[in-house]
């Protein structure tokens, strides 16, 4: 067990490694940077000022010397400035994390209230029509496309209700905040659940087929401890890693809706980024992520390792 | 348990079903969401291919006169703020949806397995290196990847199918890879192996046609995840660039403002990317069944 971790840890480290050179290298194979987009903009273009903000920003030296410099930098927790404000990128990024944060966990206690229950319930019933109406639901909510959703939202709120939730973070009140956020965690939540539901079902039609479950059965266990003690323990695992790889790719969700909802997290700020060729906040964001999926990847390992007796790592 | 009705049972299983009509009857009795799926995909691929004879409009002729003219009369879904045709938009923006979708699908295959095929056939150090590629690949949602090599790439009609295809790339090398290590070791790879066959040759002709069924199954999972990308990177405004008409790109264009204003910009091309999809999906699920019944997600 203790070397399985320490192999593991050994290979999140070298994707890591893989996923900053892989990032850095996409970022400039474009030709253009920062400065051709505000000369652009400025109509005009001077060759020695441009040479200058260049020179100013690095962008002159060779590709290799500017990615040791970002790595460097990194490992002392120093991540470089900001092109667009000057600031330093981490007072640009860190102040967006909660807000991001919180709509992530609403929509992934959203995914969870409604998805594995209603997964049991599906798979329980199979073949009814209850089955049937929450199958073709949770294959909707894997068709809708966020954004749409969340517009959607708006636009009952605005007809029904005749106000727009529209975020706000001077709300005062926990309560209100809540009542804000949950609201995009829903247009968010809803596509995780449908997967979470999906697997639920699948997850616990293929236990439900176990020999074990049968003498369960077969000893005379009423139908409620056969499904809910036998089946839904066993059939509980695969759910856990779709909820925690999602908690990590959650992330594409949460870039349209905080663009429809005008939340100001950090999802929304990596497209600004994106756009503005603001290599210090892009190549520091999507590292962030990249750390947080590799994170959460090693963690569903090592629950499995705690949970299921039968894996073993010897090798 | 009831008496088993034998005919019952066979007719289930798809006995007695001859020609190609036969099996279509089958296969709607037998699936009968896939089959609406199937039929809303007839409907999509019809509406791209025949998008001049469908509608009177150009997607692209701007009129100010009828700026955000609501739905109704000449203009059936009504039309935008620069006065175009909104079902002409859409009606267009189906050959956008399934370029991308078909595309970038078959892109992703196409290098997916040939990575997938040699990493699982020749094992060794190249597949110890394609499998920290995919790994490091897979470290990125789909969504995030394709927005930074949509940016990389600049704005255009290839470069967003490629965008969408290399994410793909990882799930297909993935399977492919598993399924070629078992394959490897059948003994009919070694009979082909032992009359003096070249290796590409065992890999392509004999291997690749027993993966086909989890590639199909996986490549029509993948049509509506690709249409779904596709739209996210055009409201993002880093799609298909302007005057093309992507769906996508409608709703970033009408977006929160129109909300309140003019709800039909809003309602009718998410309409349309979310049944394309359903209806991927849909057939994506009955062929999944089909082809690979273990397996059900």
């Amino acid at each position: 067990m203790g070397a399985y971790i320490v192999r593991r840890l050994l290979l999140m480290f070298v994707t890591l490694i893989g996923m900053s050179i892989l990032i850095f290298v996409m970022l400039r194979l474009v030709p253009g940077n920062i400065t051709d987009i505000i000369f652009d903009s400025a109509g005009f273009v001077n060759p020695a000022a441009k040479k200058k903000i260049e020179k100013q920003l690095g962008l002159d030296q060779p590709i290799a010397v500017q990615y040791i410099t970002w790595i460097g930098g990194l490992m002392r927790g120093d991540l470089g400035y900001a092109y667009v404000s000057e600031k330093p990128a981490i007072e640009e990024i860190l102040p967006r994390i909660p807000v991001t944060a919180k709509l992530a966990l609403l929509a992934l206690v959203f995914s969870t209230m409604f998805g594995v229950p209603l997964g049991v319930l599906s798979a329980v019933r199979q073949n009814t029509w209850l089955d049937y109406v929450l199958r073709v639901i949770s294959l909707s909510g894997l068709s809708l496309p966020s954004f749409w959703l969340g517009l959607l939202i708006l636009m009952a709120f605005v007809h029904f209700l005749g106000w727009i939730p529209i975020y706000r973070s001077d709300t005062g009140s926990i309560w209100q905040e809540f009542v804000l956020l949950s609201i995009p965690a829903a247009a968010v939540g809803f596509r995780s659940s449908a997967l979470v539901m999906r697997l639920t079902r699948s997850s616990m039609l293929e236990v439900l087929r176990q020999d074990y479950i049968r003498t369960a059965r077969a000893k005379g266990a009423s139908e409620t401890a056969v499904n809910y003690d036998h089946a839904l323990r066993n059939a509980v695992l695969p759910v856990v890693t779709i909820i925690g790889i999602e908690a990590a790719f959650l992330i594409g969700g949460l870039i349209v809706t905080e663009t429809v909802f005008n939340i100001p997290g950090v999802a929304r700020f990596l497209v600004e980024a994106i756009r503005w060729r603001d290599y210090p906040i892009v190549q520091n964001l999507v590292m962030f992520i990249a750390i947080i999926v590799v994170f959460v990847n090693f963690l569903i390992d090592m629950m499995y390792a705690v949970l299921d007796p039968r894996i073993k790592y010897e090798e | 348990m009831a008496v088993i009705d034998h005919d019952a049972e066979l007719a289930k299983a798809g006995a007695n079903v001859h020609g190609w009509f036969g099996g279509l009857l089958f296969f709607v009795r037998r699936y009968p969401l896939g089959a609406i799926g199937a039929v809303i995909m007839v409907l999509f691929l019809a509406t791209a291919l025949f998008a001049d004879q469908i509608t009177a409009f150009d997607p692209l002729t701007t009129n100010a006169r009828i700026s955000l003219a609501p739905p109704g009369g000449e203009h059936v879904l009504g039309a935008d703020f620069m006065g175009r045709d909104v079902f002409s938009r859409i009606v267009y923006g189906a050959r956008i949806s399934l370029a991308v979708a078909v595309g970038a699908t078959s892109l992703g295959c196409i290098i997916g397995v040939t990575i997938g095929l040699m990493s699982g056939f020749f094992g060794g150090w190249f597949d110890l290196l394609v499998q920290r590629l995919m790994d490091i690949m897979q470290s990125l949602p789909l969504l995030v990847m394709a927005l930074v090599m949509a940016a990389s790439l600049g704005p255009s009609l290839p470069n967003t199918i490629i965008a969408i295809a290399i994410p793909l790339v990882p799930n297909v090398a993935r399977i492919i890879r598993s399924n070629t290590l078992s394959l490897r070791e059948m003994p009919f790879v070694e009979a082909a192996r032992a009359i003096g066959m070249s290796e590409a040759r065992i890999a392509f002709v004999h291997v690749l046609p027993n993966t086909l069924a989890p590639l199909i199954v996986l490549a029509t999972a993948q049509l509506g995840s690709a249409i779904l990308v596709e739209s996210s990177l055009a409201f993002l405004g880093l799609g298909v660039p302007e005057p093309h008409p992507s769906w996508g790109r409608m709703l970033s264009e009408s977006a929160a403002e129109y909300v309140r204003t003019a709800p039909w910009l809003v309602i009718f091309p998410g309409v349309a990317i979310s049944s394309v999809v359903f209806g991927t999906n849909l057939f994506g699920d009955a062929i999944r069944d089909i082809l690979d019944p273990r397996q059900r997600i």
